[in-house]
């Protein structure tokens, strides 16, 4: 009896995987992709919509984090990465044929604080910034931090940073702003997904930082726009390059790629924290699809065009209603033209 | 083996049919031949795992050498690594939690061994071995919602108010700190301690406590002088099974250490340990040797849990030699 149900279930098995190998053969395509997990809802939003309207078109995306997502395009075993820096020059040296890169969505990161007693919005200079992050300013009532912020009391209390712990591309954007923004900070610690922290906790996660910011009175924080925007935490408005201090939100984050898109490289490897612009928040970036230089697989190559056209055009109206920044009009045509042009 | 081989040898005929004794012994071979399989296989995989730590961080062993144990400073941007802070960190937050866990374990598994009614010992048992099931990211959060806080605004000023004049609790303390991981972590191998003492202790023969009675020993003396004695070398067994965990804990660490590479004296201080260190920046690093210095520090856990499960071999020994009994 028992022998019977075991033999009955292999068969069972088997047919399914027989049925599922058919399926496949039918004309199917299926893509794999690996890296950021910062876009990942939108990403995973875009690849169900897509497969919705394309039903034989399958895109799989593991976010296992730019640096593996870098790792696994170098070596090939996904058909495209995703990433929340650009690649460096190191990086693009070791692949035969190059990598492309093709912006998808921006991001920004803001300035989340704990001071008991003050529960208005504050202003932050560059310099008190980088300041405060550097250890340079230790106290809340510091002359750099109160000249931008007239009429709040801030208490003569020891500012306790908070960054994060876990390498990410929040880590990344925050300290690319900061070394534009001081010159000590890119000559001491530079920018990086995990750099040496001059002073300051760790915490795991935009959630690990938020908590610590919470718990910890007079601390000061940063976390990804979405995940504040998410779990309507309050923060602070960031000077920028002409001197405005801006309010992050999607369309000061688009508005910094605009300005900054004067300027897009032919490879699209840019960094826009600190652009030019009077609307232009300064801690943003752009985050990357990473698409390999030659693509041998000719139904795999136009599938992977035909997906990035969809996604620069159709797709981006789905970007705002998960919190993501939409590309400006200028970058998504010359991300058009670079398509048809690049991709072999 | 012997009764086997006489039989084998035996030189009159047997009534028993040769035969089945062939079987037998054939039966035994097949089964010592898949258990040893078994048994190799822990080492090949023991194996393995070094080797490919070893050949996965050639870059920062050819570039920092025996330095790295040694350094302080952890600059993935500047591309300088060492180890030191975490090593620290790994070590201090084991051991707070060692200093907790041990006499909390080995009092619950006393109590339930051999002063509690079997239905309550059995009930709370079944308590404990829950507790040992619970994954580690849950502790953490109990750790930064509950043992932070409590550090932060309790513990600390209490222990710098009333201890402060040591080293080991000078402020200031912002909660995340080597106590409170080591508070998170005591509480994770505690039902380590207490499930495996207990039955050890339970394992005791009935004489050793009757003959103590006996000789006119009360309750306590008999338990305290003669039973844990006894069962020593199997508590310090659930000791170190406690502290491996203890060492290569990471998710529960990380959430309230304060993943801060640095080595204070004060336990109110943030650290860092080195599985925590890992785990953080394992999936982002994207620089050859960064990746293959994390890689190294794995290593390096696996030697610090190698140099301590050394030591606890040899501690056990010595008990075991100095009480003359054959545990």
């Amino acid at each position: 009896m028992n022998r019977k149900i075991v033999v009955f279930s292999l068969v069972a098995v088997a047919l399914a995987f027989a049925a599922s190998a058919q399926a496949q053969g039918s004309g199917q395509v299926q893509l794999t992709g690996a890296g950021a997990t910062f876009p990942y809802p939108i990403y995973s939003k875009w690849f169900d919509v897509y497969n919705k309207q394309k039903p034989n078109i399958q895109i799989n995306y593991q976010s296992v984090g730019s640096g593996a997502g870098i790792r696994q395009v170098l070596s090939g075993t996904v058909d495209f990465g995703a990433s929340d820096g650009p690649m460096t020059d190191e990086q693009l040296a070791q692949s035969k044929d190059g990598v492309l890169h093709f912006p998808t969505v921006l991001g920004s990161v803001v300035p989340t604080y704990n001071i008991p007693g003050v529960d208005k919005e504050l202003n932050f200079t560059q310099a008190a910034l980088a300041g405060i992050y550097l250890g340079n300013i230790t106290k809340w009532n510091d002359p750099e931090i109160t000249k931008s912020n007239p009429g709040v009391n801030l208490p003569a209390d020891e500012i306790v940073v908070v960054h994060r712990s876990d390498g990410s591309g929040t880590s990344y954007i925050w300290t690319d702003f900061l070394s534009e923004a001081s010159a000590e900070w890119k000559t001491k610690v530079g920018r990086n997904t995990s750099v040496n922290w001059p002073n300051g906790l760790g915490g795991k996660g935009n959630e690990g930082v938020s908590a610590l910011v919470k718990q910890t009175p007079f601390s000061i924080g940063y976390v990804e726009l979405i995940y504040a925007l998410q779990t309507k935490l309050a923060y602070g408005r960031v000077q920028n390059s002409s001197g405005a201090f801006i309010k992050a939100d999607l369309a000061s984050t688009t508005a910094a790629a605009a300005a900054a898109s004067k300027h897009m490289p032919e490879d699209f490897r840019i960094s826009i924290t600190n652009a030019a612009g009077k609307t232009a928040y300064p801690i943003s970036s752009f985050t990357w699809l990473l698409i390999p230089g030659s693509i041998p697989d000719a139904t795999k190559k136009s599938t992977l065009k035909d997906f990035l056209k969809w996604m620069l055009t159709d797709g981006q109206k789905y970007t705002q209603d998960l919190g993501y920044a939409p590309l400006p009009k200028e970058v998504v045509e010359m991300e058009l033209k670079a398509i048809d042009k690049k991709i072999k | 083996m012997a009764i086997l081989t006489s039989a084998e040898k035996g030189p009159e005929p047997v009534v028993v049919p040769r035969s089945f004794f062939a079987r037998m012994a054939e039966g035994d071979q097949v089964a010592h031949a898949i258990t040893l399989t078994f048994a190799a296989s822990v080492l090949l995989i023991t194996t393995l795992l070094v080797v490919t730590l070893w050949t996965h961080s050639s870059l920062p062993r050819a570039k920092f050498g025996w330095a790295f144990f040694v350094g302080m400073v952890w600059d993935p941007v500047a591309e300088q690594f060492g180890a030191r802070p975490f090593i620290y960190g790994t070590l201090i937050t084991s051991a707070v939690s060692l200093v907790l866990a041990v006499p909390l374990g080995l009092g619950a598994a006393i109590f339930l061994a051999e002063l509690a009614s079997p239905k309550i010992s059995d009930w709370l048992t079944f308590v404990v071995e829950l507790l040992a099931a619970v994954p580690s990211v849950i502790y953490g959060l109990l750790g930064i919602f509950v043992v932070v806080p409590f550090v932060r605004t309790v513990l600390a000023p209490m222990l710098i108010a009333s201890l402060g004049f040591l080293p080991l609790f000078r402020g200031p303390c912002y909660g995340v700190s080597f106590l409170a991981a080591g508070l998170v972590l005591a509480i994770m191998i505690v039902p380590f301690i207490v499930s495996v003492s207990r039955e050890v202790l339970l394992a005791v023969p009935r004489d050793q406590r009757e003959a103590a009675l006996a000789l006119g020993s009360t309750r306590w003396e008999s338990t305290w002088k003669i039973v844990v004695p006894y069962a020593l070398s199997g508590i310090l067994g659930s000791v170190f099974l406690a502290l491996a965990r203890a060492l290569g804990e990471t998710v529960a660490v990380t959430m309230v250490v304060g993943n801060v590479p640095q080595i204070q004296a004060s336990l109110l201080a943030p650290g860092y340990s080195i599985a925590a260190v890992i785990a953080n920046e394992f999936v982002e690093a994207t620089a050859d040797i960064y990746l293959q210095a994390l890689v190294e520090l794995g290593l390096v856990l696996f030697l610090v849990t190698f140099i301590l499960n050394g030591l606890a071999r040899i501690l056990i020994l010595l008990t075991a030699r100095h009480r003359g009994s054959p545990a």
